[in-house]
């Protein structure tokens, strides 16, 4: 192992208490260290070692929840590590079932009032900027800090701008907001030091849908500029159940 | 009429809750679920009801006023001791109660700890996500109200069990582990965690509790730069103005703040039952003593239904259930002995 996108000291294991281990790829996010954990965690998932009784990605890292009664620290320490060595995971294709979600989305005006401050801080036109991010399919990079909350990436360098050092009021169900080449789409209202630029028909956490959660970590989404009166259309829809992004399996 | 109970009127903090969602971190969600799991055990061995099913109405700080519809209702008290009565007639905590057709319960403040449950027999709720309790910060269920009506199911049996209950609503000592940035504190500060008198904050949540304390913070230079990761129950951040903050069962599934320790899982409870003010000291154990602690919680949990014993009512008795209180901390031990109850 040892892909030239790994950084120096990663993988490396921490103990989270008496029930969690985290593998850590590395502490600063690439596409590279991210493309690692989902791979891992994929091949921790096909394991499915006695005792683990659950496991997540984040930008750089894998955790493991296992009973420590059933399965030992040094056990899985020793089954983790071994994994590890078997691959040079910063290399290893991105994992099967993955897919890719075109998700109609409104940027600029109402919807996004801080496009055209964005595209200015990334040197672009808003139409530009919109072009840019619309033809790049972004990767679900983790889920998490509220429930079904993709953090998307990376977008091209130029889009490599800092967080607002005050909070936007509020952010809708459905928000875009962009900072550090990352985007995430808000499944509540929020506030929100990111950069609010658009608005997509999506409910990535609908607790009765038959989906509660549509996507997954490494999934890849573009989102399709479409007009507000078509967004709010879709968004008709989305605030009625119904899915209004498509999707289709990567390869 | 179906049996049900009527929310007349409800405290600020009541909420469904169950054993919660553990299994959905992959998708954002904390596990949530009840702040004191044993209580909510208790609750279930009270009643006589299968534990891994047990759902009750958590109230944190104070409770309500609850009436009984179309039957009868079996309902127990558990948790943090609330005053607690039946049109008047004062109740005793940790114990089985029938609460008779029409009949008013009415709950109030705390005495100590935080969060008292109200297990009925026969309470449901409809499933989301495998679950039935609120998970308040992810947005799944919410508060109960006046006029939320709960379906139950006629009482059982006419209660009158008790429970002893071990005190776990006064703060006090709190085992650590190291966690994943322990080590980029330095010794003093680790040294000083362990001991600095804290005090747990009045706005603690089911998010978590702050720790107040005198002094300079607990900072590291680990502050700098953390790009966000997987956060969980008992891990011990320092935020943003160097104060420890123990993160409860509806945390958010991810922070960036660096994390100085975790609370082993036996101890987790004491912090959030702890009533605001209560002292608060950290300890750093060994692994094989937070594992030996897990285990014993867990064979303690497992034998709740033969620790439930009938109330003690006659005179020539209250000398046994004081000496059991010296050893148990049975906690009203001492109204059941001057005060009327049923």
């Amino acid at each position: 192992m040892g892909g030239k996108e790994q950084q120096s000291g990663f993988p490396r294991l921490h103990r989270m208490g008496e029930a969690g281990l985290l593998v850590e790829f590395g502490d600063r996010l690439s596409m590279a260290v991210n493309a690692a954990t989902l791979a891992f965690r994929a091949a921790v998932e096909a394991a499915a070692w006695d005792g683990v009784e659950e496991s997540a990605t984040s930008l750089k890292s894998v955790f493991l929840r296992f009973d420590p009664v059933r399965l030992s620290h040094d056990a899985l320490e020793t089954a983790l590590s071994d994994l590890l060595k078997s691959s040079d995971w910063y290399g290893v294709p991105l994992p099967h079932g993955r897919k890719l979600w075109r998700v109609p989305t409104v940027f600029g005006g109402d919807h996004g009032p801080q496009l055209e401050e964005a595209a200015s801080m990334a040197g672009l036109s808003p139409d530009d900027a919109v072009a840019q991010i619309a033809q790049t399919p972004v990767r679900v990079l983790t889920i998490g800090f509220s429930p079904g909350m993709p953090y998307l990436g990376q977008l091209p360098e130029m889009f490599d701008i800092p967080r607002k050092t005050e909070l936007n009021p509020h952010v809708p169900a459905g928000g875009l907001a962009l900072a550090i080449r990352q985007l995430v789409l808000f499944p509540v209202g929020t506030q929100t030091g990111w950069r609010w630029i658009g608005r997509a028909a999506i409910d990535v956490f609908g607790q009765q849908a038959e989906q509660p959660f549509p996507l997954t970590a490494g999934d890849e989404i573009l989102f399709q500029p479409v007009t507000a009166s078509a967004f709010e259309d879709a968004w008709a829809g989305v605030e009625a159940g119904r899915m209004m992004a498509s999707c289709e399996a990567l390869p | 009429m179906s049996a049900a109970l009527q929310i007349l009127s409800a405290g600020p903090g009541l909420s469904l809750q169950d054993a919660g969602r553990p299994g959905l971190l992959s998708k954002g969600l904390s596990r949530g679920g009840a702040m004191d799991p044993q209580a909510l055990a208790e609750g279930a061995a009270l009643l006589r009801s299968d534990p891994d099913r047990a759902l009750a109405i958590e109230m944190a700080g104070a409770g309500g006023t609850f009436r009984a519809e179309g039957a009868d209702l079996l309902i127990a008290l558990t948790g943090a001791p609330m005053t607690a009565e039946i049109e008047g007639v004062r109740l005793h905590w940790s114990g089985s109660h029938v609460l008779p057709r029409g009949a008013t319960l009415k709950i109030g403040g705390a005495l100590k700890g935080s969060y008292g449950y109200l297990s009925i027999a026969g309470l449901d709720a409809a499933e989301i996500l495998g679950a039935r309790s609120a998970h308040i910060s992810g947005g799944i269920g919410g508060r109960l109200q006046a006029g939320d009506r709960l379906t139950c199911r006629p009482a059982p049996d006419a209660g009158g069990m008790m429970i002893a209950a071990d005190d776990r609503f006064s703060g006090g000592e709190i085992r650590i582990l190291p966690s994943v940035q322990t080590d980029q504190f330095d010794t003093d500060t680790l040294a000083r965690l362990e001991t600095t008198a804290f005090q747990k904050d009045a706005r603690a949540s089911r998010m978590g509790a702050r720790m107040g304390h005198e002094g300079p913070g607990f900072s590291s230079d680990a502050h700098l730069a953390i790009l966000s990761e997987i956060i969980v129950p008992g891990d011990v951040q320092v935020i943003g103005d160097g104060s420890p903050f123990v993160l409860l069962n509806e945390c958010q599934s991810m922070g960036g703040y660096p994390r100085i320790a975790t609370v082993i899982s036996a101890d987790l409870t004491k912090v959030a039952q702890a009533a605001p003010g209560s002292p608060i000291r950290f300890r750093f154990v060994t692994l094989d003593v937070a594992l030996s602690a897990r285990t014993s919680l867990v064979k303690h949990l497992k034998s709740l239904p033969s620790r439930v014993q009938p109330r003690v009512r006659h005179p020539g008795d209250i000398s046994d259930l004081l000496s059991y209180q010296l050893v148990g901390g049975v906690i009203s031990a001492h109204h059941d002995a001057h005060e009327e109850e049923i």
